[in-house]
């Protein structure tokens, strides 16, 4: 919705575009302290562990690990790649399963008041549940192998705010909107589909960025508890028990890009189908 | 309508009967405020009616009962001859709110589209309504610019467009402009009757400023709080069309000047100072209705 504040001081006019060069050199200058910040850790860290002569299977330095990431990509005993990609499976597998399920839920509890009146205070009381601890759980259920164990132990995690940040969007509308459709005669469906969805389509969005990092602790921990052996979490508990750190860390490395790489693209998906919302603006000019 | 045939109040019979309504608000089914009590209230077709009173006088909910928002506890309102929730489901009213209630989602086109598209026309349709709505509030050139881009006073009239879009017969307008500075007030004051001159559409209009209310309308409702009674009706017969001259006229300040002694008589003018837009009043408005 928008509102009269903020935007009376505007003129109508937009502003021109800058030139491709100029923006870059913005773009540059915002994220370089990052940058900087970011690789002066990884030499420091390579740095402080040379210094101090720490034993690899404490710490390992950053080149260590390195090498047996790329050492280790296909190798029969940690194929980290494959592993990986299995990983990936099961976590975007319950992040399907787990957004669908939780935007149907939050659909039914905003359109039927009962429904939220007897969901909501089961989904919270749930939600308060460490449900991590359910692994071992589900796993037995589906079996050690099957991947669908992990999945569902994700969509679980999932589930909870994608269904509490959709319900919210779909119900917090500004009353003057539903006021605004009432006095137009529109229908309940029509209410739905042009202000309600609409208006929770930034809650989905903030929902789905935490939903990719809870996705793959989920597939993640699930793997803890037994599974395939080519499968991240199996890696990161059988190297660290051979004593093989550099490997652990090589294989949370790995489980940390694909979680940015999750992120990122709900990012760019947020860009394309809400760029009129406030946050994206507040991107734009920064 | 041309402005010759707006100018003729009662043309074809009235447009809202209000007879002895009441509206109590109750919480818990106990009745906890009396908003209304005793409303009679005859608007004719192509009149501009304004309700003037002090804050929780139940002006805001006297529209909601004419644009059939909140239902009526006693009495009966009738619109253009059948009752008011038949009227409302046959789109017989444009609504236009204090906050412009744009859709970011939507472009300002979009945005003037979205009751034609509830009502089901064609795109073609819809299209052409709302350019010729959009040039009617002389933002044409504005039509695929997003809500944030306007300013408070443009986004009002986007809201305006968006309003008289399927040609109601009534235009209801709650403080449509209390949140706008005086200079962007008066301007719009100015845009409303040129609008309301040539499209002939019945408006009725509720604002807390005196100035305003006799600069626009054709008859200014006065009413007094706790419980919400009509204490006044105060004929404006300044000349048409109005302009800056009008605000000078001595006609003018004598019309200002009755309709603060009908606000002062009904007990309206010692809490409040109508012609200051309050966001507290607004606030307290929306609490009792």
């Amino acid at each position: 919705m928008s509102s009269t504040a903020g935007a009376a001081g505007r003129s109508g006019i937009v502003p021109a575009r800058t030139r491709p060069g100029a923006r870059w050199a913005r773009r540059i200058r915002y994220y370089l302290p990052a940058v900087v910040v970011f690789a002066g850790g990884i030499v420091g860290w390579e740095v402080v562990v040379t210094a101090l002569g720490l034993q690899g299977f404490v710490l390992p330095r950053p080149s260590a690990i390195v090498t047996a990431l790329i050492e280790n990509l296909n190798s029969p005993r940690f194929g980290l790649l494959p592993s990986a990609r299995a990983t990936l499976v099961e976590a975007l597998g319950g992040l399907a399963i787990g957004t669908v399920t939780g935007v149907v839920v939050a659909l039914a509890t905003a359109r039927w008041a009962t429904a939220r009146g007897v969901l909501l205070p089961v989904a919270v009381a749930a939600n308060a549940v460490p449900i991590i601890a359910f692994a071992p759980i589900l796993n037995n259920w589906f079996g050690l192998e099957n991947p669908l164990a992990k999945m569902v132990m994700a969509a679980v995690l999932v589930f909870f705010p994608v269904m509490a940040n959709v319900t919210r969007g779909l119900v917090q509308v500004d009353p003057a909107a539903l006021e605004l459709m009432r006095s137009s005669a529109a229908s309940e469906w029509q209410i739905l589909r042009k202000v309600r969805i609409p208006n929770a389509l930034p809650y989905f969005f903030t929902a789905m960025k935490l939903a990719t990092t809870l996705s793959l602790i989920g597939a993640i921990v699930g793997e803890y508890f037994g599974g395939a052996s080519l499968v991240l979490g199996r890696i990161i508990v059988q190297s660290s028990s051979a004593l093989r750190f550099d490997v652990t860390w090589a294989a949370i490395l790995l489980a940390a890009a694909t979680g940015i790489a999750f992120y990122l693209a709900v990012v760019g998906l947020e860009r394309v189908v809400i760029p009129w919302h406030a946050s994206m603006r507040a991107t734009e000019t920064a | 309508m041309t402005s010759e045939q707006a100018k003729s109040v009662t043309d074809g019979g009235p447009v809202v009967r209000l007879s002895g309504v009441d509206k109590v608000f109750s919480r818990g089914g106990q009745p906890v405020t009396t908003a209304l009590e005793g409303i009679d209230l005859t608007i004719g077709r192509g009149e501009f009616v304004s309700l003037i009173g002090p804050s929780g006088c139940g002006k805001s909910t006297l529209l909601r009962l004419i644009g059939d928002l909140v239902a009526p506890t006693r009495g009966e309102v009738i619109v253009n001859g059948k009752p008011a929730d038949r009227a409302r489901r046959d789109r017989d009213y444009g609504m236009v709110f204090q906050a412009p209630v744009l859709f970011e989602w939507r472009t300002v086109e979009d945005n003037v589209k979205l009751p034609l598209e509830i009502m089901g026309r064609s795109a073609a349709d819809r299209t052409a309504r709302a350019r010729e709505m959009l040039d009617l509030v002389e933002l044409g050139e504005f039509a695929k610019h997003y809500p944030y881009q306007l300013s408070g006073g443009m986004q009002q009239r986007v809201a305006i467009a968006r309003a008289l879009s399927f040609e109601p017969a009534i235009l209801l307008m709650d403080e449509p402009f209390g949140a706008l500075d005086e200079m962007t007030r008066e301007r719009m004051n100015s845009e409303v009757l040129r609008i309301w001159e040539r499209t002939g559409t019945t408006i009725v209009f509720v604002t807390h400023s005196i100035p305003e209310a006799v600069f626009l309308s054709s008859r200014v409702v006065v009413m007094s709080a706790r419980p919400g009674r009509i204490t006044d009706v105060v004929t404006i017969d300044l000349p048409r069309p109005r302009g800056e001259a009008t605000r000078e006229s001595p006609r003018y300040f004598e019309l200002v000047t009755a309709v603060r002694e009908g606000l002062r008589a009904g007990g309206g003018l010692e809490t409040d100072e109508p012609g200051l837009a309050s966001p507290e009043r607004t606030l307290a408005e929306g609490a009792v209705g």
